[in-house]
Parts: C-alpha cells; sequence; structure tokens
C-alpha cells in the first residue's frame, strides 16, 4: 500500500468513514476529526511509516507538519519517509 | 449546628525546582528565576521533549537513613521534607494526635517506583522486585509517612485530581477543620513524575513545549513538567490564637466545579463556576482580590479560556487585576502545582510581593490581563485567589486572605 492510500485509511478509521469517502481534498474539519482524533491519527502515522512527526498542538502552524488537508498530510509524511529512507 | 471555624495558615514548606525551603522559593519568585533547563534522567536522549524544572542539588541520602529510602519514592521523600518545615514554622508539638490529620494530593503517586520496576521486570527480564514495591509505589505512600512521622491520627488521605489534586486536596482540609472535625491539617500535594515513562506518556499527547513554558504570551507552545512538593499548616483560628501561635494568613475559602464535559479540552463555564464559588465561599466580591495566581499552563488553549473565565468572573475589574502564571518559573507540578502556587498567593497577602510571569515576551490579544510581566511588584493584597483546572475537567480554587491583628474581629 502507498503513502496516499494508507494514511486515507488512517484517517476515514479515525473518521469512522469508508476509505472511499475520503478525497485528497478533504480537510480535518470535513472528515469530522478533531483534535484528539488528530493526536491520534499522527500517532497511527508514525507507528505505520515509522517516522517521528514533529506535531505539537499548541502550534500546528509551527510544527513543520501542514495538516491543512489530507493531500498537505500526504506530502509531508512522504517526506519524512524519504528522508528516512 | 455551631458556625463553621475561621482556618488559617501557620506552616508552610516546600521543596521544589526553585528552593529547597519556603525562603528560598519566595525569593526566586521574586527575583523572577526560571528553573527550567535540560532534563537530566535515564534515556533522556529517547524523549522528544528534553526540558523540565528539576528539584537542583537533591542529595536524598542527607535527608533520610538508607532503611527509609528504601521505602520513600522521590514523591514521599518531598512530602515529607515539605511537611516537616511546615510543621517546624507551626511550632507544633511532635505528635500531633488524633486531632490533626494529613491530606495530600498528587496524580503519579510513587511513579518512579513504577518506572524503576517495569524496567526491571521487562526490560532486564528479571523475575523478582524489592520486597516494597507496592507501599513505595501506593498514591497514599507520601501522606501515609508524614502522618506516621508526625503523629498525625485523624483524616489522613489522598486526592488525586491529575491537575488539580493539590487544591482539591487543600479544599477538604478548610473543609474538614471548619466543620471541626479536625484542628489542625497539613495540607498540599507532592508529585516527582520526570521519569522516563512519564514524560514519555506527556509527550504523546503533543501538548508540552521542547524550549519552555511562556504561558499567556503569544508565542507559547505548551507546557513544560516540574516536580516537588508544597505542605501548609491548616489550624483553626481558634486552636491557633489559644497556643499563641504566628499567623501566615487566612484560608478564606475553596470552591470546585466539574465541566462533565471533554476529558482533556478546558470548560470556561466550570473554570468561572469555580471561581464564583470560590468567592462566595470567602465571602468575598470580585474588587476584594487583587491577585489570581492562573492555572496558566503555556497552551494556547487554556491560556485563552482562562482568561475569558476571568474577565465573566472580574467585569471591570478584571482590567485592575494581577494575573500571574508562576508555572513559567517552576514548571507544571500537576497533582502539587496549586500547592507550591499556593506559595505565591501566601508571599502576596503576607509580604505584599506579587510573582511574574517570567519568559513573557509578545502580548497575545486572547490573553488580555496585566500578567505581571517578567518582574515582581509590590503591592498590598487583602486577598488573592489560585486557581486549578484539570485533564477530567475538574476545577478546585483556594482563596487565602491577609491576616491582621484587627483581621481577628472581621
Amino acid at each position: 500500500m502507498d503513502v496516499q492510500a494508507k494514511i486515507m485509511a488512517i484517517l476515514a478509521d479515525q473518521a469512522l468513514l469508508d476509505v472511499s469517502d475520503v478525497t485528497l481534498d478533504d480537510t480535518l474539519e470535513t472528515l469530522g476529526i478533531d483534535s484528539m482524533g488528530l493526536v491520534e491519527s499522527i500517532f497511527a502515522i508514525e507507528e505505520a511509516f515509522d517516522v517521528t512527526i514533529p506535531f505539537n498542538a499548541n502550534a500546528p502552524a509551527d510544527s513543520g507538519f501542514d495538516v491543512a488537508t489530507v493531500r498537505s498530510i500526504v506530502q509531508a509524511v512522504s517526506a519524512l519517509v524519504r528522508e528516512r529512507a | 449546628m455551631s458556625p463553621a471555624r475561621r482556618v488559617v495558615v501557620t506552616g508552610a514548606g516546600t521543596i521544589n525546582p526553585l528552593g529547597h525551603d519556603v525562603p528560598a522559593t519566595l525569593a526566586a519568585m521574586q527575583a523572577g528565576t526560571c528553573a527550567i533547563g535540560p532534563l537530566d534522567i535515564r534515556d533522556a536522549d529517547r524523549l522528544q521533549i528534553r526540558i523540565g524544572a528539576q528539584v537542583q542539588d537533591y542529595d536524598e541520602t542527607a535527608h533520610f537513613t538508607k532503611a527509609e529510602l528504601t521505602l520513600h519514592d522521590r514523591f514521599t521523600q518531598f512530602a515529607l521534607i515539605a511537611a516537616g518545615q511546615a510543621v517546624a514554622q507551626a511550632g507544633l508539638d511532635a505528635h500531633l494526635g488524633d486531632r490533626a490529620g494529613v491530606i495530600l494530593g498528587t496524580s503519579g503517586g510513587g511513579l518512579g517506583t513504577l518506572d524503576d520496576n517495569f524496567r526491571a521486570v521487562y526490560e532486564a527480564g528479571r523475575d523478582r522486585v524489592h520486597p516494597f514495591v507496592v507501599p513505595r509505589l501506593m498514591a497514599n505512600a507520601a501522606a501515609s509517612h508524614v502522618s506516621i512521622r508526625h503523629g498525625a491520627r485523624g483524616p489522613v488521605f489522598t486526592v488525586s485530581t491529575a491537575c488539580a489534586s493539590s487544591n482539591h486536596a487543600m479544599g477538604q482540609a478548610l473543609a474538614l477543620v471548619r466543620s471541626g472535625t479536625a484542628d489542625v491539617i497539613l495540607t498540599g500535594g507532592s508529585e516527582a513524575m520526570l521519569t522516563f515513562g512519564g514524560i514519555k506518556a506527556w509527550e504523546g499527547l503533543r501538548v508540552m513545549s521542547r524550549d519552555g513554558c511562556r504561558p499567556f504570551c503569544a508565542s507559547r507552545n505548551g507546557m513544560v513538567q516540574g516536580e516537588g512538593a508544597a505542605v501548609f499548616v491548616f489550624e483553626a483560628l481558634d486552636h491557633a490564637l489559644a497556643r499563641g501561635a504566628d499567623i501566615l494568613c487566612e484560608v478564606a475559602g475553596t470552591a470546585m466545579s466539574s465541566d462533565a464535559a471533554d476529558i482533556v479540552t478546558p470548560s470556561q463555564d466550570g473554570a468561572v463556576r469555580a471561581m464564583r464559588a470560590a468567592l462566595a465561599d470567602a465571602g468575598l466580591t470580585p474588587a476584594d482580590v487583587a491577585y489570581v495566581n492562573a492555572h496558566g499552563t503555556g497552551t494556547t488553549l487554556n491560556d485563552r479560556t482562562e482568561t475569558a473565565a476571568i474577565r465573566a468572573v472580574f467585569g471591570a475589574h478584571a482590567d485592575r487585576l494581577m494575573v500571574s502564571s508562576t508555572k513559567a518559573m517552576h514548571g507544571h507540578l500537576i497533582g502539587a502545582a496549586g500547592a507550591v502556587e499556593l506559595l505565591a498567593c501566601l508571599m502576596a497577602v503576607r509580604d505584599g510581593i506579587v510573582a511574574p510571569t517570567v519568559g513573557y515576551g509578545q502580548p497575545d490579544p486572547d490573553c488580555d490581563l496585566d500578567v505581571v510581566p517578567n518582574a515582581a511588584r509590590s503591592a498590598r493584597v487583602d486577598a488573592a485567589m489560585s486557581n486549578a483546572f484539570a485533564f477530567g475537567g475538574l476545577n478546585a480554587v483556594m482563596v487565602l486572605r491577609r491576616w491582621t491583628a484587627l483581621a481577628q474581629h472581621a
């Protein structure tokens, strides 16, 4: 499973949605994922890809990890996976 | 039913990142000392969060015998040291007796003991642990050892409500002395959570700062943990007067509330209800209060919500209030937070010195109170409030009042 598909599956699981209902343009808000759900999703992503995501809930914009959309999350995780490789 | 007795503080003790006793701690608060620095604990290199406020230059063998140390987790040690100072200052008998109690707050209890022994059995694969693991780690160990040391044979128990533990404990102590259930209660809290497992758990929540605790500042980015203890002697006024004790201040009121909403997100309404009820319990109006020691964790959400709550409670007077968070100096002591922070309220009402919010840089429009930025201030403070708002939505507020000879007849 590629990075994008895996992230969509994780977010769908968190949002209690079918993975086919998750698009790259979705936001956390449109998926109905709140701040606790986001922290759990980030943990699941870290576990799935064996990466460390520098996310601080107090200062999301300063974390260097863009959670604006599913697309931006996929891009940020892809970058971390490439760094690790 | 006889009228409720008034309750005063006749002794205080502490060991925390700012100092090993009350005078050193208050001097550090007055100087605006920041005790947050690199965490010096085992496996710190495996942590994402590597800063904290540790008790400095601490040698447990200078305070306890080898036999005692086999039974005293770090949080128990801190509680015993603080309680010993408080009892000595109060000038109470070595044996406090049946009319005395101990009510302490803690969140993690003997977390260091738990951490060490989990390592032994899971990581090192050992099949045997020390026989005293249970009496070391139990959350009531500190309260029990304080009661044993000082012969307090009345109500002794531990309150665990995360970051509000100490305030809930001290609120109970006030209630029991007021009601006549006890004459003297040693109360406050103790915490020693700066262990690998303790920090690792907090790290997961993504609310910790990697670079400092800056409450109410626009650049704030989370909390920083501390450790330590503070213990006070809460004593019935008639009992204190009868034995000619020095009175440090009056414990004017307390209140608690529950948000009954979210397990971690703070609620303005819950905080407002606790502060309002505490003022009512103390028989004070908002204008009587000059200083609020804020919960002020340095998270985005707490500081914004607390500011709004203070404005709702104090109305126009909020612009004349001094509101500081001393967590920027000593870190967040979790279950001991309210106890160490009550020292700042004691300094305000007794000495007329208001502790600052250090590390303050840029104003945040959502936190537009007088946060006493960076430098302590001299001011007459007749009443001071201390807030604690815990995960779980549990809020507890204490109110202290300045003590003067005239106050006796108030």
